[in-house]
């Protein structure tokens, strides 16, 4: 179970960053931006993940005395949280972004845009 | 294409070092200390039942706070770059044709059990799955489908500027009086902690959760009627 | 659930996961089929989350990778008519 997520995860980290540095237009590339960052988290949640055991939440399937020995680890689940709702901010910028470059140049192609490159 | 190949081999090395982690993962059997830590005391230390809630908004409170700032800052930079190019004065309204019967409908049927929806799963962050960044997103989804019914509403920005900043003066308040009043930043104890799994329980923290859903919110809403509101051109 | 569903229920969500992903980031389709196959992508995530037992996390990537991730793609899709075509 956790192999298959860790092994997706890696390849969906892969195929987002082949997209992001291959396309050559802005709102492609932040797409395949997205797709690096779901990559990341599976296998962070993946690396928390312990076999047959359920979530960390205690109720009356999970009882507090047992509730070392019947959970998983709740710790990448907190951190993978937070990373999701900055990655939603951090595309928002991008776009925002994004948006301006196609409304002072007319063009949302990368090529075209020459003022940084060396 | 030599650009071509130097992407592709620079992905092959990734994917070495990825394929290197993945055959010497082991998975773990037991609970690791940290995490036996949090398992065994969440619920007699702070009262809450859903452990990763009290992870987010006491243990690791602080990540929290940083992490409502990034997304305000996010929000307004979001704000800011997309009025640079937007011209003053309303100019001309677009005449749009009016939405169809069976969208208003749905949508005033529909917004406020999706509002009530986003509350019940904030307040009851720390007992069930949910929190104040799911409520927050699913009532920013309300604002959402008002915006898709009626593309011209315009939403007022001080009342959404004014929710977030009261809400995040009302989260660091509460971290603040924490420690004049109970053991530390962000300690959870200011209010009685009483018994696991009722609704009033864990202390602060289903007050906290609900300040950040509505801080959450308030910044995923000024995001989307931000980027709604550009020049149409 | 026991053991001998999840396992294949996995497998499957993640041939379907890396089939999505690539239609996203291939240059051949068009860029919504590119944005919807990126929040298919999310949602399946979401399930997976699911079946790793992680029901909190699951929940915010639904809402928020899946639902308003995907919408701030069509509004700034929807201004800049012209460019989106590579």
């Amino acid at each position: 179970m956790a192999q298959i997520a860790m092994t997706t995860g890696f390849i969906l980290i892969l195929v987002g960053l082949y997209g992001a540095l291959t396309n050559r237009n802005l709102l492609r590339m932040i797409v395949s931006f997205t797709i690096a960052h779901s990559g990341v988290n599976l296998v962070l949640v993946a690396s928390g993940y312990l076999n047959g055991r359920t979530a960390p939440i205690l109720d009356q399937a999970v009882p507090l005395a047992e509730a070392a020995e019947r959970i998983i680890d709740p710790l990448p689940q907190a951190l993978v949280l937070t990373a999701i709702v900055i990655g939603v901010g951090v595309t928002a910028l991008m776009l925002a972004y994004a948006y301006r470059i196609y409304v002072t140049k007319g063009t949302l192609d990368i090529g075209k845009c020459r003022e940084l490159k060396w | 294409m030599i650009r071509r190949a130097f992407v592709l081999l620079l992905l092959l090395a990734l994917g070495a070092i990825f394929l290197d982690l993945l055959l010497g993962f082991v998975p773990a059997t037991e609970l690791n200390d940290t995490a036996r830590y949090y398992a065994e005391r969440s619920a007699t230390d702070l009262g809450a039942a859903n452990i990763t809630t009290a992870i987010i908004v006491t243990y690791r409170g602080l990540d929290t706070l940083g992490e409502v700032t990034v997304l305000f800052l996010t929000a307004a930079i979001v704000g800011l770059v997309l009025a640079l190019g937007r011209r003053s004065g309303d100019g001309p309204q677009r005449q749009l044709p009016p939405t169809g019967e069976l969208l208003t409908t749905g949508k005033n049927l529909l917004v406020p059990l999706i509002l009530l929806l986003g509350v019940y799963v904030f307040v009851n962050g720390h007992l069930t799955p949910g929190g104040g960044f799911q409520g927050g997103a699913i009532l920013a989804s309300a604002i959402l489908l008002i915006l898709l019914t009626d593309p011209l509403k315009r939403f007022s920005h001080g009342l959404i500027a004014a929710i977030e900043s009261f809400s995040g003066l009302v989260f660091v308040g509460l971290g603040l009086l924490g420690v004049a009043l109970a053991g530390g930043f962000l300690d959870n104890r200011l209010l009685p902690i009483g018994t696991v799994g009722e609704l009033f329980s864990a202390g602060v923290i289903p007050i906290i959760y609900s300040f950040i859903g509505l801080k959450v919110g308030a910044e995923f809403s000024s995001m989307l009627v931000n980027l709604s509101e550009t020049e149409d051109s | 659930m026991s053991e001998n569903i999840l396992l294949p229920l996995s497998l499957l969500l993640a041939l379907a996961m890396v089939v999505a992903a690539v239609m996203a980031v291939r240059g051949r389709r068009s860029l919504p089929i590119a944005i919807l196959a990126a929040g298919l992508v999310s949602l399946l995530t979401s399930v997976q989350f699911l079946l790793l037992a992680a029901p909190d996390v699951a929940m915010t990537e639904a809402a928020i990778g899946s639902g308003l991730t995907t919408f701030l793609f069509f509004f700034v899709l929807g201004r800049v008519r012209g460019g989106a075509d590579d």
